[in-house]
């Protein structure tokens, strides 16, 4: 079948896209504006007040503790932290944020400790509320390197060596490079925001070049004239296709880019902190990523007709969005089930559209290609698409659906 | 030429069971002529001529246009026919030269014939000040000549209207009947459907009564007008349809 005619068609469709302010914004500038947002903007947001969190001098309350007044003092003398004169209402202050914690003293502190018997220090916070949780940190942090201090001076008492309550040191150190570490951080998030994108991407294209059509009268106009109705359906669906890629791909170039600044800004740095999200573990690779972008291939495919499929069996722009968002729940739950902990890929599992390729997209971002399981995901979601693309026509074909008023 | 053999159109609705929106309906149209289908709103003119021009399939019976059958070759009658209703819209985001541009490559024209095509439309419909302006912002009368360019850029042999000057200025509407006498003129089949007695008094040589989805009377209003005893069409159009009307086909 010559593809001609559906050549016409897209290349119209494509004039009026690329003119179209709504479908420049669904496709170009959501995705291109959606990561920097998200990552550099709130992730550095994020950084800057967490670096601001831990520059404040946290006040506290010391509760009890006159007969303790080595350990008071030591506390006191503390830069990180602030003691104030206590008060009744402690607990309501800690909720108020007036103080971020509490600390209790048991009457006898210092005594118990001399006579080698059990004491409790309670730290007192506002669980969850970041400002209280670094001054609990601070707190216990100069807690346990008190009770170091004891420990040593009751070694030292008896003449043993200090390393005798530590007999040996456990190191935990990461095997793998860097991209793998950044995959299995964010893979799935990856995964996720380019099925998401395809279906976003594909949404505005597919109602306009459907229920818009009929809405603005123009339907009856192009099938008056002699293109068949699936070479029709074929034009339009490539448009949308179209739409849907360049929003995945868009966006993954902004994912690269907001990757590349948030390592170029040392965003994570400003925060103080390391681990997972370190910036040396903020590598992703290009492989990986391109390996993605072609298992969403066909999810494309899927969604574009699928699309289609429902909004033009909508009589206008509104009738086809409240048919569509109910949609995008069905494709994101599958794609968020995909991120929960510990699920992987089974034959059963290969076989379920959009969980399948999401999950897959979490093996490739970590450099794993299981080829059977790709072949039968790749296959499985072709076929899908293939008769996502069928329906398309046949409804094409359904005056019932053309003209339904 | 246009010969429609029995036509028949039935729709399924859920509330109302099914509805038998044209009936039998059989006719000739001949090249030069204007035929003229005049009936109610709801009659079922809309959906005889939506079959012709192959939007719709017949439930029963068929038509030959340009030679063509409807249900057999629909995308040959297609491209033998210029179809221009008040529901066929112009693409809003287009300029009036890419609209007919498109319908003309749709049509299969090479790109040669095409610019030829274009440029002889354009110059006798006197387009060329909105050549390269987008649709939406054109005047009514502005887009009823891009859509008059966009079904003739192929030349058509035949030519149909389903009510092509509903809610139009007079103007306007004058544009039309004027471009519909010119299609006759130039040897082409036209058949138009309208509920304005006027427009058919002034531009039909065949006029066909059309109610409830039937084919009531059909000739020339000299012929309808010695068959009835009447000269005002309006009285003889009263006269077919009073005896069949029920209200049940109107909109």
């Amino acid at each position: 079948m010559s593809l001609r005619y559906a050549g016409i068609v897209y290349r119209k469709e494509l004039t009026e896209a690329l003119r179209d302010r709504r479908t420049l914004i669904s496709t170009i500038l959501v995705p291109l504006l959606l990561f920097p947002l998200l990552s550099v903007g709130f992730g550095g947001l994020a950084s800057v007040l967490i670096g601001q969190a831990r520059q404040e001098t946290p006040k506290i309350m010391l509760l009890s503790g006159a007969d303790s007044p080595r350990l008071a003092e030591k506390l006191r003398a503390l830069d990180q932290l602030q003691v104030v004169p206590s008060a009744a209402n402690w607990k309501q202050q800690i909720e108020n944020k007036e103080i971020r914690a509490a600390v209790e003293i048991p009457p006898g502190f210092e005594a118990q400790v001399t006579q080698n018997r059990l004491a409790r220090v309670t730290i007192y916070s506002y669980e969850g509320e970041i400002k209280s949780t670094f001054a609990a940190n601070r707190i216990e942090k100069f807690l346990k390197g008190y009770r170091d201090d004891v420990v040593k001076t009751r070694l030292a008492a008896k003449n043993l060596p200090e390393d005798l309550l530590q007999p040996f040191e456990v190191k935990l150190e990461n095997v793998v490079p860097p991209e793998k570490v950044g995959g299995a951080a964010l893979g799935g998030l990856v995964g996720y925001m380019v099925i998401l994108l395809c279906m976003t991407g594909a949404m505005y294209p597919a109602m306009d070049l459907t229920a818009g059509e009929k809405e603005r009268g123009t339907m009856e106009t192009i099938l008056s004239s002699p293109i068949s109705r699936t070479q029709l359906v074929l034009g339009k669906f490539f448009l949308v296709l179209t739409a849907s890629l360049a929003t995945a791909a868009l966006s993954l170039f902004s994912m690269g880019v907001s990757f590349w600044a948030m390592n170029r800004l040392r965003v994570f740095d400003m925060a103080g902190k390391g681990g997972e999200l370190a910036p040396e573990h903020l590598k992703l690779s290009l492989g990986a990523v391109l390996a993605v972008f072609l298992m969403a291939l066909p999810v494309a495919v899927l969604f574009a007709a699928a699309m289609l499929t429902i909004s033009l069996f909508a009589k206008s722009y509104k009738e086809a969005q409240s048919y569509l968002t109910p949609m995008t729940f069905v494709i994101i739950i599958p794609a968020v089930a995909s991120m929960l902990p510990g699920i992987e890929l089974t034959p059963k599992l290969a076989v379920i559209p959009i969980l399948n390729v999401s999950l897959l997209c979490k093996e490739l971002m970590v450099g794993t290609y299981h080829w059977s399981y790709i072949a039968l995901i790749f296959l499985s979601t072709s076929v899908y698409a293939g008769a996502a693309i069928f329906l398309a026509v046949k409804m094409f074909q359904r005056e019932s659906v053309l003209f339904r008023s | 030429m246009i010969e429609a053999r029995g036509l028949c159109k039935r729709f399924r609705d859920k509330k109302r069971g099914e509805i038998h929106a044209v009936e039998n309906v059989s006719f000739t149209c001949q090249p030069g002529r204007v035929y003229g289908l005049l009936g109610a709103n709801g009659a079922g003119k809309t959906t005889t001529l939506r079959m012709l021009a192959t939007i719709l399939e017949p439930s029963d019976g068929t038509a030959t246009v340009a030679g063509y059958d409807i249900v057999a070759q629909p995308e040959k009658v297609r491209a033998s026919v210029g179809f221009l209703s008040t529901a066929t819209a112009l693409y809003p985001r287009l300029t009036a030269q890419e609209m007919v541009e498109y319908f003309g490559r749709l049509n299969g024209l090479d790109e040669a014939t095409l610019q030829w095509r274009v440029a002889e439309i354009f110059a006798r419909l006197e387009m060329e000040s909105f050549r390269e302006r987008r649709c939406d912002k054109l005047s009514t009368g502005m887009k009823q000549k891009v859509s008059i360019a966009r079904t003739l850029v192929h030349d058509p042999p035949v030519m149909i209207f389903d009510e092509p000057t509903l809610g139009l200025d007079v103007m306007t509407a004058r544009t039309i009947i004027a471009f519909i006498r010119e299609c006759r003129d130039r040897g082409k089949t036209v058949i138009f459907s309208t509920h304005v007695m006027s427009e058919v008094e002034k531009l039909c040589d065949t006029i066909g009564i059309i109610h409830d989805g039937k084919l009531l009377a059909e000739g020339a209003l000299a012929e309808l007008r010695a068959q009835h005893g009447e000269q005002d069409l309006e009285e003889i159009f009263v006269k077919v349809v009073g005896p069949h009307h029920t209200g049940a086909g109107e909109n």
